[in-house]
C-alpha cells in the first residue's frame, strides 16, 4: 500500500501546454508515473510530451480514466482550475501553483469538502509515492521505498527529509507537500489519519514551520489517535515576528504562531522533535528505536 | 502590502463606514490651514507611518514629543505638524530606529462615549474570515488575546455572502451596544466585510472603534494589510503603495523576484525554497552565528536573479561571511553552480563564501565550482555547512 497514490494512478496535467507544465510533466513521466494526458482551454487536440490535450478536465476524465490531477495554472486562472477538477470529481488533486488570493482558497477549499475529494496544495510541491508515482515537482531519484510517511509544509526542507532519511536507509512511503499557504486543502491531520491507516507506513515525518495553528492541532490528535512513532521539525525559530518569510503563511502575527510554542505542543504530546534541520533523519530514527 | 491610516479612511468612506473629517498635510502650513479648514475647536494631529503604537510612541528628535496629540488652535496644529513632520518617529512595533514621518492627518475632535475594538482577519484553523471585537477599546490587543481571551469576541463569515445581521446582533449583544447603535452597527460591520473580500485585504484593524454620544459608530484608526497575492486585480489598491516605508534591499529583492528579509546578524543566506531558508537561519544559530537575512531565490531562478541575491547580500555591510544552500529540485545545481563564478565575477567576495549542493544535478555542480578559481568553502551537509561558516568568523 501507501497513500493516496501508487503505480496505478493516472495523472493529467492542467497547464500542460505551459513551459513549467511540460517540464514537470515530462519529469514525472521519466520517474514512471502513468501520465495520461493534459488540460489547457482552447488546446484541445495538440500533444505535449506525445500526451493528448483536452480542452477540458472533463473530457479528458472521460478519455483517459484520470483519476488524479496536477495543476500548474497561473495564480489569477488557478483557482478556476482547481475548481473545475473538483467539479470533475477527481479524487487526488494537486495544485502546485504558488501565489493563489487567499480569499479565492476560502471558496476552493469549501468546495473540495463538500466534493469528499482531496485537494492538496497549493503552493506545495505535490505528491510522491516512492518508487511507484510522483505528482509534482520534487526530485524523484532521492526517494528510496522505505517506511516513513513524510508530510510537509515546506518545498525544499521535504527534500531535505527525505535525503536524510533515504542516507539513513529508512525509505519512504508517500511524501505529501501540504503548501505554504494559508488555506491548504489537506492538513497535518488529515495525512496523519491516511499515514496511521497504511500498513507500509511504519513511522511518521511532520515538517511545519511559523505561522497559524496547524502543528499544534496536529499534536493534539497525536495524542490521541496515532499508535506510530512520529518525529517532527518546525522551520523559523529564528524569524522576526510580523513578517512573511517566504510562504505566505509562514509569519508570526500578533505573538502567535511561533516555533517554540509549536515545538512545545509537539513534544507535550510525545513527538520526538528534531532542534536541527541537520537532524530530521536521526529524530526520526530516534522515535523509532524509542517505540 | 500596508497602507497608511489616511489611505484606509479613504477606503473606509468609499464603503460607507463612518470616518471623521480629516486632512492629509506633509507641511507645517498645510496642517495650519486644515485646522482652519476643519472649523471646529479641537483637532487630532496624527503621524502617518506604517506601525501601530503612535499615540504611545515618541520621537528620536524629541523624546517629549508623542507621534498623536490633541490640538486646541490652528498655531498649536502647525506646531504639532513642525515637531512630527521630517522626524523619526518609535514605537513599539517600528524598532529602535523608528520610522520617519513624512506626512500627517489632522482630524475633526467627537464626542466619544465608548471606545472599542474591532478587527478582521483570516481564521486559519475554520477557513475563513473572522469579525473579532472587544470591549477594550484602545489599547494593545495581543495583550487582551493572551491575558484575557475570553474578552474577545468573535464571528465568522463566508466572503461569498457576507456577514448576517443576526451575527453582528450577537456581537453587539456582548459588547453592550443597544438602541438606534445596533443599526448603527449593522450598517458599519457589514461595510467592513465588503470592503475586507472587495479589496482582497489580509487584516483590517479599528482601534478605537468609538460609538460617540450621539449612538453613532466611527472608525478612529484605520489598519488595513492586503494580500499581496492578489494585488494584480486592484491596481487601486497598488497605487497606495509608499516604498518609503519599507526596507530598500527588501523593494528591490522583490523586484527581481526574490523573497528576502534583512535581519541583524551578520552571516548572509542564500538557500532556494522558503522552509529551507528559515531552517538554514535556525541552524545557523543554532551553531552560534547570527543569520544575517532570509532569502529565497525560489524554485526556478536563473543567474541574473542569483547574481542579484548575491549583490542585495553583500550590500549589507554587516554581512561578514556567506552560506549558499541549495537543495535542488526545479532548480539544478549546475545553475547555481554557474551562477555562483558569474557572480563572484561581478559582484566580487571580499568575505568567505560556505556552499552546500545537494539534489538535482549535484555532481555537475561541484564540478564547476572545483574547475573554476572562485575560493570558496565546500560543505557536505547542512550542518557541517552551519559549523564551517561560523568557524569563518571565529578564526
Amino acid at each position: 500500500m501507501s497513500i493516496l497514490i501508487n503505480k496505478d494512478t493516472k495523472v493529467i496535467c492542467q497547464g500542460i501546454t505551459g513551459s513549467v507544465g511540460e517540464f514537470h510533466t515530462r519529469g514525472c513521466l521519466e520517474y514512471g508515473t502513468q501520465m495520461v494526458g493534459g488540460v489547457t482551454p482552447g488546446k484541445g487536440g495538440q500533444s505535449v510530451a506525445d500526451l493528448p490535450v483536452f480542452d477540458t478536465v472533463e473530457e479528458a476524465v472521460k478519455q483517459t480514466g484520470a483519476d488524479a490531477t496536477m495543476i500548474f495554472v497561473p495564480p489569477p486562472f488557478a483557482a478556476d482550475a482547481i475548481l473545475e477538477a473538483i467539479a470533475a470529481k477527481i479524487p487526488v488533486i494537486c495544485a502546485i501553483t504558488e501565489g493563489i488570493p487567499v480569499l479565492d482558497m476560502v471558496r476552493v477549499y469549501k468546495a473540495s469538502k463538500e466534493a469528499g475529494v482531496v485537494l492538496v496544495g497549493p503552493n506545495c510541491p505535490g505528491v510522491i509515492t516512492a518508487e511507484e508515482c510522483k505528482i509534482g515537482i520534487m526530485p524523484g531519484y532521492i526517494h528510496q521505498k522505505g517506511k516513513v510517511g513524510i508530510m510537509s509544509r515546506s518545498g525544499t526542507l521535504t527534500y531535505e527529509a527525505v535525503w536524510q532519511t533515504s542516507s539513513l536507509g529508512l525509505g519512504q512511503t508517500t511524501c505529501v507537500g501540504l503548501g505554504g499557504d494559508p488555506i491548504v486543502g489537506t492538513s497535518f491531520i488529515d495525512v496523519l489519519q491516511m499515514f496511521q491507516e497504511d500498513d507500509e507506513t511504519e513511522a511518521i515525518m511532520m515538517i511545519g514551520e511559523i505561522g497559524g495553528t496547524a502543528e499544534e492541532e496536529a499534536a493534539a490528535y497525536v495524542k490521541e489517535n496515532i499508535t506510530k512513532p512520529v518525529a517532527a521539525f518546525i522551520a523559523g525559530k529564528t524569524a522576526p515576528p510580523g513578517k512573511r518569510m517566504g510562504h505566505a503563511g509562514a509569519i508570526i502575527s500578533g505573538g502567535k504562531g511561533t516555533a517554540d510554542e509549536k515545538m512545545a505542543a509537539l513534544e507535550a504530546a510525545g513527538i520526538e522533535v528534531a532542534q536541527s534541520p541537520g537532524d530530521l533523519g536521526t529524530a526520526m530514527k530516534r522515535a523509532i528505536d524509542k517505540a | 502590502m500596508k497602507i497608511h491610516e489616511y489611505q484606509g479612511k479613504q477606503l473606509f468612506s468609499r464603503f460607507g463606514v463612518n470616518v471623521l473629517e480629516n486632512r492629509v498635510a506633509s507641511t507645517p502650513d498645510q496642517a495650519k490651514q486644515a485646522f482652519e479648514d476643519l472649523g471646529g475647536s479641537v483637532a487630532v494631529v496624527k503621524a502617518q507611518i506604517h506601525a501601530g503604537g503612535r499615540g504611545k510612541g515618541t520621537f528620536i528628535e524629541d523624546p517629549s514629543q508623542r507621534g498623536v496629540l490633541l490640538v486646541k488652535s490652528a498655531q498649536e496644529a502647525q506646531s504639532a505638524a513642525q515637531a512630527m513632520l521630517g522626524n523619526r518617529l518609535v514605537t513599539i512595533q517600528t524598532g529602535p530606529e523608528g520610522k520617519k514621518v513624512n506626512q500627517i492627518i489632522v482630524e475633526a475632535g467627537c464626542d466619544i462615549d465608548r471606545e472599542l475594538y474591532l478587527g478582521i482577519v483570516l481564521d486559519r484553523a475554520v477557513q475563513k474570515p473572522v469579525v473579532m471585537c472587544s470591549q477594550e477599546g484602545g489599547v494593545e490587543i495581543e495583550k487582551v488575546a493572551h491575558e484575557t481571551p475570553e474578552k474577545i469576541f468573535k464571528e465568522h463569515f463566508d466572503p461569498a455572502q457576507g456577514i448576517e445581521s443576526y451575527q453582528i446582533r450577537a456581537l453587539c449583544k456582548k459588547l453592550g451596544i443597544t438602541g438606534k447603535s445596533v443599526f448603527a452597527a449593522d450598517k458599519f460591520i457589514k461595510a467592513l466585510c465588503r470592503l475586507y473580500v472587495d479589496t482582497d485585504c489580509s487584516l483590517m484593524e479599528i482601534n478605537p472603534l468609538v460609538i460617540t454620544k450621539a449612538g453613532q459608530l466611527v472608525a478612529l484608526d484605520a489598519k488595513i494589510n492586503f494580500d499581496s497575492n492578489a494585488l494584480y486585480r486592484h491596481k487601486d489598491i497598488v497605487e497606495m503603495r509608499d516604498l518609503s516605508e519599507e526596507e530598500d534591499s527588501e523593494v528591490k529583492a522583490a523586484d527581481s523576484g526574490l523573497s528576502y528579509v534583512k535581519l541583524e546578524g551578520n552571516i548572509g543566506c542564500l538557500v532556494n525554497g522558503a522552509g529551507l531558508a528559515m531552517s538554514t537561519m535556525d541552524i545557523i544559530k543554532l551553531h552560534g552565528g547570527e543569520p544575517a537575512n532570509f532569502l529565497d531565490v525560489g524554485g526556478g531562478a536563473n543567474a541574473q536573479q542569483v547574481t542579484e541575491a548575491f549583490r542585495i547580500i553583500l550590500s549589507d555591510k554587516n554581512v561578514k561571511a556567506v552560506l549558499v544552500n541549495i537543495f535542488g529540485g526545479i532548480m539544478k545545481c549546475s545553475t547555481i553552480a554557474e551562477a555562483i563564478v558569474t557572480a563572484a565575477k561581478s559582484v566580487g567576495f571580499d568575505v568567505p563564501l560556505v556552499v552546500r549542493l545537494e539534489g538535482t544535478e549535484v555532481e555537475q555542480g561541484r564540478k564547476i565550482l572545483e574547475d573554476s578559481d572562485v575560493d570558496l568553502i565546500t560543505a557536505t551537509d547542512l550542518t557541517d555547512a552551519a559549523e564551517k561558516v561560523v568557524a569563518t568568523l571565529i578564526s
